[in-house]
Order: structure tokens, then sequence, then C-alpha cells
């Protein structure tokens, strides 16, 4: 049991998507300038990833390795036109402020990633759980920046207020920075240095040392 | 005419950048940018793989998924739309793989340039996503090219700014946790906010 528990949490946090792997990124900043279209992004992914994870784990044996992206892209997007065609089916409005985001499910190296480095070695049970744990921690990076980027540019959490604005009569100067895209660059990097700070084994090493008789503060000259 | 493509091209060079602006092919744009040779050589596999798929993928949909576009072949209320996605995608692959062959035949020299980053072109976002855009923005086949030409531009731009950055930046004095990933994420987002700039240009 303790196998499964590990399997469905270490991408949460040891060995997060985002944060560690470098996976999937794109979607993580275009989508999050509202809670709400966040964590439809988030389930869909999540969905697709496990989904995706368990067929290809069922017919590992069978796929011939070199044509074995081809077959791992058609399960992955054939899953992803499902999602796409239920979103637009069931809440059309969120379909299109997601765009071609939902879409790009099929490029977003989560997906490939964990097919490839997981499913194709492990059993259906096995991988769905992987599946599902990098899900969910792609997942909370997102959840994270969008509520953050909703809170601070327009004083809202799912659409109610919690800082009401002046716009609404309350107090609140809703930060316009916060709604444009480069804010989330900046709230991921801090996010990564907070998370890099509590488990320091993630921090990279460095390239080149500073020299020990380096002065603590450069003096900068102004020709 | 010739106005009109040459506004394609430069909007989607600057003001609509497929990783500054649009943010896609970020993985890859934040994995290979250590080095300005890689980046260039990412950047080029970019714009030739783009400038062939757009279009490519534009005659797909004009003539067999969009709706009633099999009228030619008598069936005038079929929309295969539903089916563009994994068409794309198929496109892509087939085409970059294609490419490989090619380039491995008659151009050794460009292809040992580009090396492993043509079949990783095939999982690049900016590529599926410059087709899905073209569809969104419902272009004609002289604008595809244009556009996937553009956006390929800008796209390698971009990488190539990003790795003189950073080759910059691997000598300065950081705090450990930012180290790597965390002071890139930053820098992106800072030129970010310089090619915002260029938002309100309109051609």
């Amino acid at each position: 049991m303790s196998k499964f528990r590990e399997i469905l949490l270490t991408p949460i946090f040891k060995d997060n998507p985002i944060a560690l792997q470098i996976l999937g990124i794109c979607s993580a900043l275009a989508v999050t300038s509202k809670l709400y279209p966040t964590l439809i992004m988030c389930v869909a992914l999540t969905i697709t990833v496990s989904l995706s994870n368990f067929f290809i784990s069922l017919i590992r044996n069978i796929i011939p390795t070199n044509i074995r992206i081809i077959v791992q892209m058609t399960i992955i997007s054939s899953l992803v036109i499902l999602v796409d065609q239920f979103l637009k089916a069931y809440d059309y409005e969120t379909s299109k402020t997601l765009s071609v985001f939902v879409g790009l499910i099929i490029t977003n190296c989560i997906v490939m990633g964990r097919a490839e480095a997981f499913a194709m070695q492990n059993t259906p049970g096995v991988s769905f759980l992987d599946g599902l744990g990098n899900g969910l921690g792609y997942s909370l990076i997102l959840i994270v920046v969008g509520a953050i980027r909703e809170l601070l540019g327009s004083g809202q959490l799912l659409g109610i207020d919690i800082l009401t604005t002046t716009q609404n009569g309350g107090w609140y100067v809703g930060n316009n920075f916060f709604l444009l895209a480069p804010s989330s660059f900046l709230i991921i990097g801090l996010f990564i240095w907070a998370l890099r700070s509590w488990k320091t084994e993630q921090v990279e090493e460095k390239e080149f040392l500073m020299s020990k008789n380096a002065p603590k503060e450069v003096e900068t000259h102004h020709a | 005419m010739l106005e009109h493509y040459l506004s394609i091209f430069i909007s989607s060079i600057f003001i609509e950048n497929l990783a500054l602006s649009v943010f896609l092919g970020m993985c890859t744009f934040l994995a290979i940018s250590k080095k300005i040779e890689a980046a260039i050589g990412l950047g080029i596999a970019v714009i030739v793989v783009l400038a062939i798929t757009v279009p490519l993928n534009n005659i797909i949909y004009n003539f067999l998924l969009r709706d009633g576009a099999l009228t030619w072949l008598g069936f005038p209320d079929v929309s295969l739309e539903f089916v563009g996605l994994i068409s794309y995608i198929g496109v892509i692959a087939a085409c970059v793989q294609i490419l490989e062959m090619f380039l491995d035949k008659y151009v050794p020299k460009l292809y040992t340039a580009l090396g492993i980053f043509l079949p990783l072109i095939t999982v690049n976002c900016a590529i599926l996503g410059a087709s899905l855009f073209m569809v969104e923005k419902n272009l004609d086949f002289g604008e595809s090219v244009v556009y996937g030409l553009g956006g390929g531009v800008g796209w390698a731009l971009a990488i190539v700014l990003l790795a003189g950055i950073r080759e910059k930046l691997k000598y300065s004095d950081i705090p450990d946790g930012l180290e790597g990933l965390g002071i890139t994420f930053i820098t992106v987002g800072l030129m970010t906010f310089g090619f915002m700039s260029f938002g309100g240009i309109i051609l």
C-alpha cells in the first residue's frame, strides 16, 4: 500500500513536473489569469494523463518499439479530442477562454513524458496512479498561480469578491500586473524558490562558484 | 497585397511572438537555452518545420476538415472538424519524420547540426499551437505560409535572446534556491514584459 502512496505522492512535491522536471509549462502560464478556467484545465490534464498512462500501459507489450511514439500520440490525441468535445458540449464559455490550450494537452510534455518514462515499463494500475500523481502535481502549481493571480489581480476567487475592489465600492485597488501573463513567470519562479528552500536537495549546482576572496558587495563603477 | 503579408509576418514575429506572447514551446524553450549554439540549431529547426507544417495543415483543413469542405467529393453536409487535432499532429509527426530522412540523405551537414532537436520538435507545442492558431484565425493558404515562417522566426529569435542572457547569467551570484530553473523563469518573465511593449502596435 505504501508503494502506491509513494507513486501517487512523489510527483506532487518531491518530483513536481513543473518545478523540477520542466514539463508542461506552456499551459501553466497562459490559462491561469482566473481560477475557474485553471481548475477546468487541471481536471482536463489530470484525466488525460491518468487515462493515457493506463491505456498505453495496457498495450505496452504489443507496441513495436520503433513506432511507439506514433501509437502513444494517437492514444493521447483521441483522449484529448474526447475531453475537448466534452468541454465544448457542457461548458462552452470556458472552452472559448481556454481556446487552443485544451488541444495543446496533446503536446503537453507531461503526458508524453510519463507515457514514455513510466507507462511503458509498468502495469496499468500503477501507471494510472502515476498519471494521477503527476496530474495533481501540475494542478498544485496551477491552482496556486491561478489563485494568487485572480485574488491580487481582481480581488476575487472563483468570481466571488474576497477583497472588494474600488470599482465595486470597496477599498482594494486591483493590481493589473497580475492579470498580465508575465506575472505567472515571476510567481512560478518565486514558487520554485520557496519549494527549493524547503526541499534543499532539489537545488541545482552552480556552474561557477564565487571565489572566497570576492568582496561581499561589488562596487559599481560609473564611467 | 504585399503589405498585408508583410504585416502578418511582422506581427507574428513581434506582437504575437509564439514564445513570449502566447507562451508556446516553453518546455524546450527553458530546457535548451543554456548555450547559444544549441539555441540557434533548435531555432532553425523550428523555423523549417513551422514553415512546412502550417501551410500543409492549412490545405488539410480547407480541403478535408472544415464545414462543407468535402463538397467536392459530394458530401456538402459533412464536417470533420472534430478529428482536427489528431490530423494536425499526424501531419506534424509525419512531416518531421520525412524531413529527418530527407536531410539525412541530401543535406547531411544540416542533419548533424540539428541532431536530436528535429525529433524533439514533434512534441513542441509551438508547432501544434501555430497550426491551431492558423485555424482559429481562419487564414488562407498564402497567409498561412507567411504566418508559419514568421512564427518560426519569432520563436527562434526569442530562444537565442534567452540563451544569450543565460550565458551571462551563469557567472552571477544567485541565491541557492533560485539557481537554474527559478532564475530562468524570472528572466523570461522580464523578457515577456519587454515584448509586451510591442502589444499596442497596429499594422
